[in-house]
């Protein structure tokens, strides 16, 4: 009681460091949680936005120097230049992110409910790859599809080149380009997956089977429904980085196979027209931002929240 | 073998006519090296309320996932309404499953867990959603139709499982341990709640525990199980009165249990040797017994008198002397242990009816006496 008609009346209280009343600092805790989080995003990723949103507003040349003349016709002169790789990127990414699906749900089913005692050694075995950097694994690719390497090698002694089309090869299509998004960002898909799998009581399958349903409904009905914020992580997951990625594009494919990331990438550091390049950044990331909230709505924010808690 | 042929004697007995809902037929599980279900044989009546009790790993469970066709026999064959369904799988059987964790789809509300076998088998809409508000209603969870599993306590939840398996009407309800999880003060209200739900809709409940008081409270019939096989099988008055098997003896209540020899039979009387005294039984339970015996009497069975006082042992009763060495008082009864002459320690339950009964203290000489027909005959299991 003293101590808050001290806090309250401005009179410092005998202990003199307690200033601030139980309460008080009860109410403060959050904020203290919070500060570090907040100032890091503040710091590198609310301050960088604003920058790349005002030098994107710049005219000027390197040599020169640039000026802040609010120049908003360089989103639709970069879009209509630069539409092909944006819908390149997205035909990719949505490709490579379908084929993750495809390969790592039966994979993560396996280890979530087959794998027993070996589970832990699959789960390493997904994120091995991660123990060597993205672009050297990329360079790996780039040397086994190469012209005279070990796939093309192969596809010939079997006979089977003519799969290959008119060129003959593998590498430098975008078949590879794909191929390589799928390879490199495959754990992120499974890795939710398994974790939504892994959680799921099998007795709810029994429990559908012993209520008529085939094991085909099951799956649909129960199996697939519970596993959807794994699906929604793990399709997030690959899907925002690889509309993004730039590697596998320029080691494992050519200027037809190029992404907004390359275009990006050498609009900075080759071109460094920094307003052109900061205008495509905040294109995709906004194209970004609208698929979220779309795919979000159509599974319910409850199950957005549930595939943030995965 | 003795206990086949009992087992399906008895049931055949209460079938009134038609064939038995449930038929297992030299039924034999293996998981590995280990036999969880021997040459099972036993026939479950029409209708009827019928535990499977029996501790832990005496394949009373797995005996229940093979009539629900979660589990494959081994060996031997599986009928449902006579039909042979060994080789068909759970969505095709006409039973439903109450399971212990209750498997509630955690995705949908609690109407639409119980509308999902109906949703599977194509029931028409306005039957399905009449059908699913009169489960909901059985069960008195109507209210809470639109509630998700998650947000419900253990009792309703259970609750929601019954309904779900339930509303499909099916040839038969399979309970596996249903009440495991719940308070005993919760589990006792749904035992009751559960036998009315069984008559009122009369289809036939297979029910798995290991607490014989719900089992005797609830089962009409009771197969006591051990080792994958039955022990026994009759009604709850039946296996308390007269278990044929040291184990039953024990498992259902206590019993007092004198290792005896057969010494004399005349007509409706059999007299054994009981370290000394002299017991008599109704001959017909010693009819086809064989191998060592022992007696047996229910505690609250046996009355206590003063035997200093030449108090008179009433005509025809079993009477063993000895002397009280342990007496405590429990408020409904008084429960005793006495040391026989013969050196058996029995236990006997004296009711707190009527006023002036005299507690008999520790090192009273007293005998200890019993009706003939109290008594039953167990076979001596080959360990003890």
């Amino acid at each position: 009681m003293s101590a808050a008609q001290a806090s309250t009346t401005g009179r410092a209280p005998a202990g003199g460091v307690r200033w601030l009343t139980l309460r008080r600092r009860r109410a403060l805790l959050p904020a203290i949680f919070v500060a570090p989080g907040l100032a890091w995003l503040v710091v590198f990723y609310a301050i960088p936005i604003v920058s790349q949103l005002w030098v994107s507003l710049q005219t000027g040349n390197p040599d020169d120097g640039f000026a802040q003349t609010y120049n908003w016709s360089v989103y639709p002169d970069s879009l209509s230049e630069y539409h092909t790789h944006l819908v390149r990127s997205l035909g990719y990414a949505g490709l490579a992110t379908i084929l993750c699906f495809v390969i790592a749900f039966p994979l993560a089913y396996f280890i979530a409910f087959k794998a027993g005692r070996w589970k832990s050694i699959f789960l390493l075995l997904i994120i091995l790859p991660f123990f060597t950097s993205m672009i050297v694994r990329t360079v790996a690719w780039q040397t086994l599809l190469a012209d005279e390497g070990f796939v093309v090698s192969t596809l010939r002694s079997l006979g089977l080149l003519n799969v290959l089309g008119e060129s003959g090869r593998v590498l430098a299509t975008p078949q590879a380009v794909i191929a390589g998004i799928t390879y490199n960002f495959l754990p992120f898909m499974a890795l939710p997956l398994y974790a939504s799998l892994e959680r799921m009581d099998r007795g709810l399958v029994e429990a559908a089977t012993d209520l008529y349903a085939s094991r085909w409904t099951a799956f649909r009905k129960i199996t697939l429904p519970l596993a959807a914020p794994g699906i929604f992580a793990g399709t997030l997951l690959t899907f925002i980085p690889a509309i993004g990625d730039y590697i596998n594009a320029q080691l494992l494919g050519t200027p037809q196979q190029y992404m907004i990331g390359n275009v990006i990438q050498s609009q900075y550091l080759n071109v460094r027209d920094y307003p052109v390049a900061a205008a495509l950044s905040f294109i995709v990331m906004v194209i970004v931002l609208v698929i979220i909230v779309i795919a979000a709505r159509a599974l319910g924010t409850r199950r957005l929240s549930e595939a943030v808690a995965a | 073998m003795q206990a086949h042929t009992t087992v399906v004697a008895g049931a055949v007995e209460t079938a009134d006519g038609a064939g038995p809902d449930i038929g297992l037929y030299d039924v034999t599980k293996r998981f590995g090296e280990q036999v969880a279900v021997d040459e099972l044989t036993l026939e479950i009546p029409k209708g009827s309320f019928f535990a499977l009790l029996g501790p832990s790993g005496c394949g009373k469970t797995t005996t229940l996932r093979m009539i629900g066709g979660f589990e494959e026999p081994t060996s031997g064959r599986i009928e449902l309404a006579g039909r042979d369904v060994t080789d068909v799988p759970p969505h095709k059987r006409d039973v439903n499953t109450v399971f212990q964790s209750y498997a509630l789809f955690p995705h949908m509300t609690v109407e639409k867990n119980v509308a999902f076998g109906l949703e599977r088998k194509k029931v028409r809409r306005d039957e399905l959603r009449r059908r699913v508000g009169e489960a909901l209603e059985l069960v008195e969870l109507g209210a809470l139709a639109k509630r998700r599993p998650t947000q419900m306590s253990g009792g309703q939840q259970q609750r929601v499982a019954l309904a779900r398996a339930l509303v499909n009407r099916p040839q038969a309800l399979l309970l596996d341990e249903p009440l495991g999880a719940l308070d005993l003060r919760l589990r006792k209200q749904l035992q009751i709640q559960l036998s009315h739900i069984q008559r009122e809709v009369g289809i036939t409940f297979v029910h798995v525990t290991h607490d014989q008081e719900e089992a005797m409270t609830m089962a009409d019939r009771i197969a006591v199980m051990r080792d994958g096989r039955i022990d026994q099988l009759g009604s709850a008055e039946e296996l308390y009165d007269q278990p044929r098997t040291e184990f039953v003896a024990n498992f259902l209540g206590s019993s007092n249990l004198i290792d005896a020899a057969l010494v004399a039979r005349q007509g409706d009387v059999a007299e054994f040797d009981a370290g000394g005294a002299r017991v008599r039984v109704p001959s017909r339970l010693v009819d086809g017994r064989d191998g060592a015996l022992c007696v047996g009497v229910r505690p609250e069975k046996i009355s206590l008198r003063p035997a200093d006082a030449g108090a008179q042992v009433p005509d025809g009763e079993n009477s063993l002397l000895g002397h009280v060495t342990d007496a405590s008082f429990v408020g409904v009864s008084t429960h005793y242990i006495v040391r026989t002459d013969g050196g058996h320690d029995i236990q006997v339950f004296a009711q707190n009816a009527g006023a002036g009964l005299e507690t008999l203290g520790p090192g009273r000489r007293v005998a200890a006496t019993w009706q003939p027909e109290y008594t039953f005959v167990v076979a001596k299991e080959a360990g003890a």
